[in-house]
């Protein structure tokens, strides 16, 4: 049952990523990476809900580990600082590395604050 | 068909996570989140490798390099839970710990993603040469 949640999880986080980026690629023509920014910090503010509300085990693995899990990603986060960084492209790379840690980090505290208080 | 194998392969890339990050965590000792930071190093350099050397050869099918990066690697290392875990580190009080969570997570995860580019790109110079002659 476990194995089941984390991989329900896991198929849709991927497709979710994979269907933003491309549709963000659509639209968006700048060097800042803004589908991996936005997709990380939204996915770190509902990690912080789904942990800070202690669901089961079941609904943790699903939501939490599967889900916001494959939804989220530090791979390809740092292949793209890379680039700027090979690029010499600097002010995009520090926006990016700056926005991306403390918003990340902020919004993965403010989900848990939130859902202390729901 | 494209989604479905990027969703396949993330099934897999995420049970990789979880199954790696329960037996790092049945060896690690005290609250340092070393599951969660070895996996994102770990696919940061398997990411570097794969884009600089494998994507750039004609050995995969272009729907097999996308199954592969987007959705096996990027499933399997995590930025939420990487947020998550500093957050409490800092909750807790343990401020040296959530210092040296990010500072590795931020330039190590660079340097391993350099390191998979570097080896990658080295790898793509010798297998061209051996294509060549």
């Amino acid at each position: 049952m476990n194995l089941v949640a984390l991989a329900t999880g896991a198929f849709f986080g991927a497709i979710s990523r994979f269907a933003i980026s491309q549709w963000t690629k659509t639209i968006w023509k700048k060097d800042f990476p803004l589908a991996t920014f936005v997709i990380n910090t939204l996915g770190s503010f509902l990690l912080g809900l789904v942990i800070g509300s202690h669901l089961d085990s079941t609904w943790t693995l699903l939501l939490g580990t599967g889900f916001l899990g494959s939804f989220t990603t530090f791979s390809t986060f740092k292949l793209e600082t890379l680039q700027l960084v090979q690029n010499q492209n600097r002010k995009t790379l520090a926006l990016y590395l700056g926005l991306s840690y403390l918003l990340g980090i902020s919004a993965a505290f403010l989900g848990i604050i939130v859902s202390l208080n729901i | 068909m494209l989604y479905v194998l990027v969703g396949l392969a993330g099934i897999l890339g995420a049970s990789a996570r979880y199954g790696l990050s329960l037996l790092i965590t049945h060896f690690a000792v005290g609250t340092f989140p070393w599951a969660t930071l070895s996996i994102n190093l770990i696919g940061c350099f398997v990411l570097g490798y794969a884009t600089h050397f494998l994507f750039k050869t004609a050995l995969l099918h272009q729907y097999a390099m996308t199954a592969l990066g987007t959705g096996f690697v990027g499933s399997f290392t995590t930025f939420s839970t990487f947020s998550v875990e500093s957050v409490e580190l800092l909750r807790a009080g343990f401020y040296g710990y959530a210092f040296v969570y990010i500072v590795i997570s931020l330039f190590g995860g660079l340097l391993m993603s350099y390191l998979g580019y570097a080896l990658g790109t080295r790898r793509l110079r010798l297998f061209q040469k051996e294509d060549a002659s």
